[in-house]
């Protein structure tokens, strides 16, 4: 992202350079590593595992609580959290913009649709997810390759052209993919194991909605407690070095080209583990479902949330789904017909992501962060000023 | 033969169309070096705003007019009011403002005029001249285009060539703070630029809609294609520009005329272009600097 060689032209004044200092607050130590006062133990792993079991005992709850309609928003809120999730570490942590991850969930959605035409179950549905993984990783790594030589607007502009261009293959293999009207998909049955369960925990009745709103929550939190691990590890050190100063990384023997396809390829992961999800959710793939919108929605998700947090991207998807509703309903309650109201969530989100890249470059935990840390700094240097004059 | 000729008179004309696009991508490029990625929504804005006109019993070539003007107006206050605050700082800001701009609007317009396909008039026929017995696919329609599109870059090399406020503008796109220095008002001069370069854009979706439908994301695959000829010319070069529109037009038309139900591969194809140009020459085929760009 810092460009050494070339300083680029500054335009009217000088801006302050914000977005720096308010990614690196984003990924500082979370409270918990720094101070040692609190109730999380030191240990990175363990940390994360408590957290884990928090978040599943919270998503059971969450489930168990509500009616249907919401549980099937909260299944749509998993994929796109999984997949802002693969996004804020390509883009947060290693400074690589891409605006073709709903490209890549396409081919984990395409790939999930094609397993389940077989009849009957014929794989077992983690294997199914797992393959549509791998298919798209192999697919990342091969953007990923392509655009660890681009940065800035070119690799926005390459990958632009791949949420463009993707779903027309759908189009062109149309016996095999199904053309415009796209795959149906048959959604698996639940597992006996999971009806005893929903019996044990709420006694609710075990529906094929609630059982793909686990799905996606089980996904969900398996995703975020492997990429938490990451970011926190060697690898995710070298990626911000990578994306900080790529000539002292260079320099001290990281080549940068092979961490920037890691990057991308461990991203690509969790867009192919999002489609397939999605394709479950929503129960088709069809090239509508892959717009460019979709591609430019999970932007905006990270970029509100906070570039480079993972809890920011899981707000930031809270609110492309929460958020639609709500203004659509103000839309049609202030006149408009329901087709317009409809495009008021898109306006939304464009004026949302220009506002918040202008006046809070941080995005949501960014911002608070950076807000804590400060304040931090200045408790910690007002204690430290009288100690000196007493010394002295 | 006359298949090939035909083809590539589609190309051309397409090419055209996809230079001006470029060239629109490539003067913000110079100035502000921010791939302008709202350019299409910001074209197709003024479409919409020439069709309302048309629909409202005006003529085609006053409705022009005013949709230009109003492209000029709205490419000048996005400079000044919202490019501003993220010119010369971090690039995937500039990039992410750009794309919320882009979808903004894009909604905006859905909003304003409706989301279905409307047709758009074309102001001179569709139907092909006939060579002896045979029909080419070179239409008075398709003429203008080109016409209309050589025009514009004449133009735009006069006012920078010939004119006090070009080698104003050519001053500050080359070195902002010596400029600045010379007297040059350097901010006026940037939303100068963006007001020019939406003017361009603005015409190269108005003669991409002369004839055909228009719907709000209807400039989505033009951007992209107009971003790849900008590549392909080096995005610093508007000569570059213009031969890189008119490769990927001809390029293009030939895909989607000779490979088999190549119509659907003819987005795919871009990217396989762009791909293939970026990583044999990452600075375009035209670019002269020596600085690692790509």
């Amino acid at each position: 992202m810092s460009d050494l060689q070339s300083p680029a032209p500054s335009a009217g004044q000088v801006t302050e350079d914000a977005p720096t200092v308010a990614t690196a607050a984003a990924n500082a130590p979370s409270a918990a590593a720094s101070t040692g006062r609190s109730l999380l133990p030191q240990s990175t792993l363990l940390r994360h595992l408590v957290l884990l079991l928090l978040g599943a005992v919270a998503a059971v709850v969450l489930l168990e609580i509500t009616d249907p309609f919401t549980n099937s928003q909260l299944a749509t809120l998993s994929y796109y959290a999984i997949a802002a999730g693969g996004l804020t570490v390509l883009t947060g942590m290693n400074g690589q913009i891409s605006l073709g991850h709903g490209a890549l969930m396409a081919v984990g959605a395409y790939t999930t649709a094609l397993l389940l035409q077989e009849p009957a179950d014929a794989l077992p549905l983690p294997l199914i997810l797992l393959i549509s993984v791998v298919t798209t990783t192999a697919v990342g790594a091969l953007v990923g390759v392509a655009a660890a030589r681009l940065h800035g607007p070119y690799l926005a502009g390459a990958t632009l052209a791949l949420a463009v261009g993707l779903p027309g293959l759908a189009v062109y293999f149309h016996d095999q993919l199904g053309g415009e009207q796209g795959l149906r998909v048959r959604a698996p049955r639940a597992p006996e194991s999971f009806e005893s369960f929903i019996d044990l925990v709420s006694g609710a009745s075990a529906s094929s909605t609630k059982w793909l709103a686990y799905v996606g929550a089980i996904c969900l939190l398996i995703t975020y407690f492997l990429l938490a691990n990451l970011v926190r590890s060697r690898i995710g050190r070298t990626w911000r070095a990578v994306r900080d100063q790529d000539v002292a990384a260079e320099l001290a023997g990281i080549n940068l080209g092979a961490w920037r396809v890691l990057a991308f390829v461990v991203s690509a992961a969790a867009a192919g583990l999002a489609g397939g999800v999605l394709a479950l959710v929503v129960r088709l793939a069809a090239p509508s479902g892959f717009t460019l919108v979709l591609s430019l929605s999970l932007l905006t998700a990270i970029v509100i949330g906070g570039l480079g947090s993972l809890l920011g991207a899981l707000l930031g998807s809270a609110l492309l789904v929460f958020l639609p509703p709500f203004v659509t309903d103000l839309g049609t309650g202030s006149g408009l017909s329901s087709t317009e109201a409809a495009q008021l969530a898109p306006f939304v989100y464009g004026v949302v992501l220009i506002v918040a890249m202008i006046f809070a470059p941080a995005g949501f935990v960014g911002t608070i962060r950076m807000r804590w840390l400060t304040q931090k700094a200045k408790r910690s240097a007002g204690r430290a000023a009288p100690a000196d004059s007493s010394r002295g | 033969m006359s298949y090939f000729v035909n083809v590539t008179l589609t190309g051309l004309t397409q090419g055209m169309i996809y230079a001006a696009f470029a060239l629109a991508l490539v003067l913000i490029w110079r100035s502000t070096r921010i791939v302008n990625f709202a350019q299409g929504s910001m074209a197709a804005a003024t479409t919409f705003i020439a069709l309302a006109l048309v629909q409202a019993g005006w003529s085609y070539w006053l409705a022009l007019v005013v949709a230009l003007a109003s492209g000029f107006v709205l490419g000048a206050i996005i400079e000044r009011v919202i490019i501003r605050p993220v010119e010369g700082g971090n690039e995937l800001n500039a990039v992410i403002v750009a794309l919320g701009l882009f979808v903004a609007l894009q909604a905006g317009i859905a909003i304003v005029f409706g989301s279905s396909f409307q047709s758009f008039p074309a102001p001179f026929g569709l139907e092909g001249f006939s060579v002896g017995d045979r029909r080419i696919a070179l239409t008075p329609n398709g003429i203008y285009i080109i016409g209309a599109v050589i025009v514009t870059m004449l133009l735009l090399v006069a006012l920078f060539r010939f004119t006090r406020v070009g080698l104003a503008m050519r001053a500050s796109a080359f070195s902002q703070e010596v400029s600045r220095l010379l007297g040059v008002k350097v901010g006026g001069m940037l939303t100068l630029g963006w007001g020019l370069a939406a003017v361009v854009g603005s015409l190269a979706g108005l003669l991409i809609a002369g004839g055909g439908f228009v719907y709000p994301a209807y400039m989505d695959s033009l951007i992209v294609f107009g971003f790849v000829a900008a590549i392909i010319g080096g995005l610093d070069s508007p000569v570059g520009a213009i031969v890189g529109g008119l490769i990927l037009g001809l390029a293009l038309s030939y895909i989607s005329g000779y490979a088999p139900r190549g119509s659907s591969l003819v987005t795919i194809s871009a990217l396989v272009i762009l791909m293939v140009v970026l990583l044999v020459r990452p600075g375009g085929l035209f670019s002269s600097t020596t600085a690692r760009r790509a």
